[in-house]
């Protein structure tokens, strides 16, 4: 098991120099350079040839690259252009806000989807499963970021029940767990969490209608095990399948907060870095998506070796 | 021992009668025929087709100018005379704008999945057939640009090329050919795997020919079910790089973009404000039905 | 000129069919820090046969002792690790020797799953087409030599061109199977366990027709199936194998009437018998057959062999020829040692 993990581990090594690489090269895929986006179209040329060298953008690509990949292991991203802050200040505090949100709608659409699921994949009569199938279906098709605005429209302007925008009350300064805090997070938490409800309530519907229909369910019934009993072995059979669309699910739902986060102005990395796309601030840009694509990394990592440990069938030794 | 029995195999000659009557069916003729007994499906497709045809047609149904801006008629509500659907921020008429913005979020929701699945096909199908240090080659390059949740890799890679309809067109490609690759790959080693392939090396065939003959029919139909499945998630993440900004820009009418503009008038017209959003919706739950239909009349265990 | 004529004999009769010499394939098992093979799993190890032309020769042994390993090696689906292979005077696979192509215009091979081994979006005819046509036949020949293979398995050309594999029972399957073997007219046909999934009735069929066949067409077979009565049935010669390696080989009458090795003797006690009075009250072998991971040192069979004794751990016997057939263990071979063998 420990074995597997840290081969896995090791596996990452040459997924993660791949991934360092594309982020390196998202700078230099920029039309022109990032200099010309903070100096004035008339500053004289030794400014942006200092800045040039200041930054390090006057250095041979691999150079660049190596110099760049150094430093960023040490935990220094650089200092943002927009703001002159470092890099890893910036992101980290954002990423915290993008957590606080993740979590919480991780936990709504699963929890919510697990119920869905298992009453849709136990259901006798068709209304109960064709209810369950259309939520999912609305689930994995209706465009998050719309939603999002059609429930500021509904709960914010019409009703003037919730707020529409921000982290918590104006002058708040971080996230608190109280009233007016989570009050803030209810909008973006629904539209945030549809996407992987629909997902995970298809996948847990099929998981477990396809144990249900398996031959040693039908010999436990057979048996004479209560039903409630048979759920806990139809919940274990169906966990490791779920789990691994999970670990997916949840690290899109990351990268799906940006629109949410810009819609509802909630101070995560997705509003930082839709901000950096718009100032040119390509360090914040680079640093954001170095954070948010390693944690993806790491919760696939993750789920992987949890994955193994609940299924007796994956032996990977 | 010996092995006695009738040298005519009655079985078969009996079953020759059987068949003869009714016409032998391939796989494909099967799944239209499942297909055309599947009233949902049909009605999505119907729905679409009518989408389509009209963001296609949309210069010769005589709709009014939809870049034409008004100042005096800006955001009249739904059901305004001449305005069935009112006018937006610029005082353009909204109907013709929903029409005409088919055009582009079909085109930027489609195009990068035909794209992705073209290239990622090829790279998927000649992974899983060659096998070997080649598909750890290409399978290892796919898991990098896994490491990305999608939508972030969108606008990622966008927000570094700059907004603009051709750098969408391309970051979103590039978003969907490791998954298009990923499924070619695994549904092709499986069908490597089955004798029948085996049977057709040791005939003497060339790679190139097993591949085109009995790989290819068989791989195919999930491929293409696979990204029938991507063109909602395709649409959607497109309007949503417009959303931000990063697709295309404006003036042109795309549904992304026009939720975008329009969304200072939530206070004043909320439901206007709320149209083009309905239009994405729509497009990407018929997809979604659509793809699953087809996904339901290519699933024969025959 | 047709190019697909069946191949003259080059040789004699004297010359075997097919030769081959050390065959060995060992399949790696990943395991380890980084994923590398340490360990293997030894299917065919240092094996060599000889192919008599026109002969059955009949290979059995229980399942996963590298029946089929052999059968993929002998039509190169499979790389040997080392190993040569003659055929008919032809070394294969090696420079001024035949290529891969040539080997199988006269070597093919028939699988076990019917199903699995037709493509299921191709009709009958276009599967039984496909090597024709590969090896350069036109169209219009290719249709004629499929009609021609479907009547000789006993089809009727005009209702099965057409067909799919799905609307075809297996025997019918199977039928089909054969014919694409035959399609290139070989002169050797492998057959990997080719009735073993038929009904008793229809591999009753099939069996004969393959004897019909092989007749009319001058064939030879090697026919590998767990099937004791089956190979009988079929074989001139028969070849017993047990975890990779040869443990009895020799003509039929002598490996049936005679057996030699333990292993060959327990397999044909194990034969259920319709004659009530000859019941067997002990299973012949405990057990299943040891890892081929790690096969035992020595005598492969010794770990489940009742004679088993320290020479057996200590050295591996020589496959011996004792006049009717070649054997190999230590109780046949005069002077290795074994209690039971004969002092020189």
């Amino acid at each position: 098991m420990l074995l597997y993990a840290l081969r896995r581990l090791i596996y990452l090594i040459p997924v993660a120099f791949g991934v360092s690489l594309l982020v390196f090269a998202l700078v230099h895929l920029a039309p022109g350079d990032a200099i010309s986006a903070i100096v004035p179209p008339d500053a004289p040329q030794e400014l942006i040839d200092k800045l040039k060298e200041y930054y390090g953008f006057d250095k041979p690509l691999p150079v660049q690259y190596f110099r760049w990949l150094g430093v960023t292991l040490t935990g220094d991203f650089g200092t943002s252009i927009g703001t002159g802050r470092p890099v890893a200040d910036e992101v980290g505090s954002a990423f915290g806000n993008t957590i606080i949100l993740a979590i919480s709608a991780t936990f709504c659409a699963f929890t919510l989807a697990i119920i869905l699921g298992t009453a849709a994949a136990y259901a006798k009569t068709r209304i109960v499963d064709r209810l369950v199938t259309s939520i999912a279906l609305v689930g994995v098709s209706v465009p998050h970021f719309w939603l999002a605005i059609v429930l500021v429209i509904i709960f914010s302007v019409e009703l003037g029940m919730l707020p529409p925008m921000g982290l918590g009350p104006e002058n708040a300064t971080g996230w608190r767990l109280d009233w007016p805090h989570v009050q803030h997070m209810i909008l973006p938490t629904i539209a945030l969490s549809v996407i992987p409800l629909g997902v995970m309530t298809r996948t847990v519907r099929s998981t477990v209608k396809e144990v249900l229909s398996s031959e040693f369910v039908t010999a436990l019934q057979a048996k004479g095990m209560r039903d409630g009993a048979i759920l806990r072995h139809v919940m274990k059979n169906a966990a490791p399948t779920c789990l691994a669309v999970m670990g997916l699910q949840a690290g899109n739902l990351i990268g799906g907060s940006i629109l949410i986060e810009t819609v509802f102005s909630w101070p995560g990395t997705g509003f930082l870095l839709n901000s950096a796309i718009f100032r040119r601030d390509l360090p914040i840009l680079q640093g954001t998506t170095l954070v948010l694509a390693g944690f993806f990394m790491l919760l696939n990592l993750t789920v992987d070796v949890i994955q193994t440990m609940v299924d007796p069938r994956i032996k990977r030794g | 021992m010996a092995i006695q029995s009738p040298s005519i195999d009655l079985g078969s000659g009996v079953a020759i009668n059987a068949v003869a009557a009714t016409a032998s069916r391939g796989y494909w003729q099967s799944v239209r025929r499942r297909l055309r007994r599947d009233p949902v499906t049909l009605v999505c497709a119907g729905i679409l087709l009518l989408i389509v045809l009209g963001a296609i047609f949309a210069p010769f149904l005589n709709l009014a100018d939809p870049y034409k801006t008004s100042m005096i008629r800006r955001l009249y509500p739904l059901g305004s005379p001449n305005f069935p659907l009112g006018t937006d921020e610029l005082g353009r008429d909204m109907f013709s704008r929903l029409i005409y913005g088919g055009r582009l979020s079909l085109f930027m929701g489609v195009t990068p999945v035909v794209c992705a699945l073209l290239i990622g096909g090829t790279l998927g199908i000649t992974a899983g057939f060659l096998g070997g240090w080649v598909n750890m080659l290409i399978m290892r390059v796919m898991d990098v640009f896994y490491a990305f949740p999608s939508v972030l890799l969108a606008i990622s890679l966008s927000g570094a090329m700059g907004a603009g309809a051709s750098n969408t067109l391309l970051a979103l490609t590039l978003v969907f050919i490791p998954p298009v690759c990923r499924v070619s790959e695994s549904v092709t080693t499986q069908v490597r795997g089955f004798d029948f392939v085996d049977a057709a090396k040791a005939s003497g065939a060339g790679s190139f020919t097993i591949v085109r003959v009995h790989v290819l029919g068989n791989v195919l139909g999930p491929i293409l079910v696979y990204a029938t499945s991507l063109i909602s998630v395709a649409i959607i993440l497109a309007a949503g790089l417009s959303f931000l900004g990063l697709g295309v820009k404006p003036p042109e009418p795309e549904w992304g973009l026009m939720l975008n503009t329009l969304r200072q008038a939530i206070y004043v017209n909320p439901v206007l404000a709320a149209l083009p959003g309905v239009m994405i919706f729509i497009t990407s739950i018929f997809f979604n039905l659509m793809s699953d239909g087809l996904r339901a009349a290519m699933d024969v265990k025959a | 000129m047709d190019a697909l004529l069946p191949h003259k004999d080059r040789c004699g009769p004297a010359q075997p069919l097919l030769l081959a010499e050390n065959l060995r394939k060992y399949f790696p098992v990943p395991g380890g820090l980084f994923g590398r093979a340490t360990r293997v799993v030894r299917a065919v190890d240092d094996l060599s046969l000889s192919v008599a032309k026109g002969e059955t020769l009949g290979i059995v042994g229980e399942s996963g002792c590298g029946k089929s390993t052999v059968a993929r090696l002998l039509i190169r689906l499979l790389k040997p690790d080392r190993g040569h292979m003659v055929l008919d005077g032809d070394p294969v696979d090696e420079p001024h020797g035949l290529t891969l192509n040539q080997l199988r215009r006269q070597v093919q091979m028939v699988f076990q799953d019917s199903y699995a081994s037709l493509n299921p979006r191709l009709t009958i005819g276009e599967t039984l087409a496909f090597s024709p046509k590969a090896h350069g036949l036109p169209a219009a020949e290719a249709r004629e030599r499929v009609r021609d293979l479907l009547s000789k398995v006993g089809l009727d050309p005009e209702s099965y061109y057409t067909r799919y594999p799905h609307e075809l029972s297996g025997g019918q399957r199977q039928r089909v199977n054969i014919a694409r073997a035959l399609a290139l007219r070989p002169r050797l046909v492998i057959l990997d366990e080719a009735v073993s999934a038929l009904d008793k009735s229809v591999e009753a069929q099939v069996l004969n027709m393959l004897v019909d066949l092989k007749t009319e067409l001058e064939l030879t077979y090697v026919f590998i199936s767990h099937d004791l009565n089956v190979v009988q049935y079929l074989s001139d010669r028969v070849l017993v194998m047990y975890l990779g390696k040869i443990v009895e080989i020799g003509a039929v009458e002598a490996i049936y009437g005679n057996p030699q090795h333990p292993y060959t003797r327990a397999l044909l006690s194990a034969r259920p018998s319709m004659d009530p009075r000859k019941r067997t009250k002990e299973a012949p072998i405990q057990g299943d057959p040891p890892n081929p991971i790690d096969p035992p040192s020595g005598c492969r069979f010794r770990t489940r062999c009742p004679f088993a004794e320290d020479v057996c751990a200590r050295v591996e016997p020589p496959l011996a020829d004792i006049g009717t057939q070649a054997v190999s263990c230590h109780m046949r071979v005069a002077g290795s040692g074994h209690s039971r063998a004969a002092t020189p």
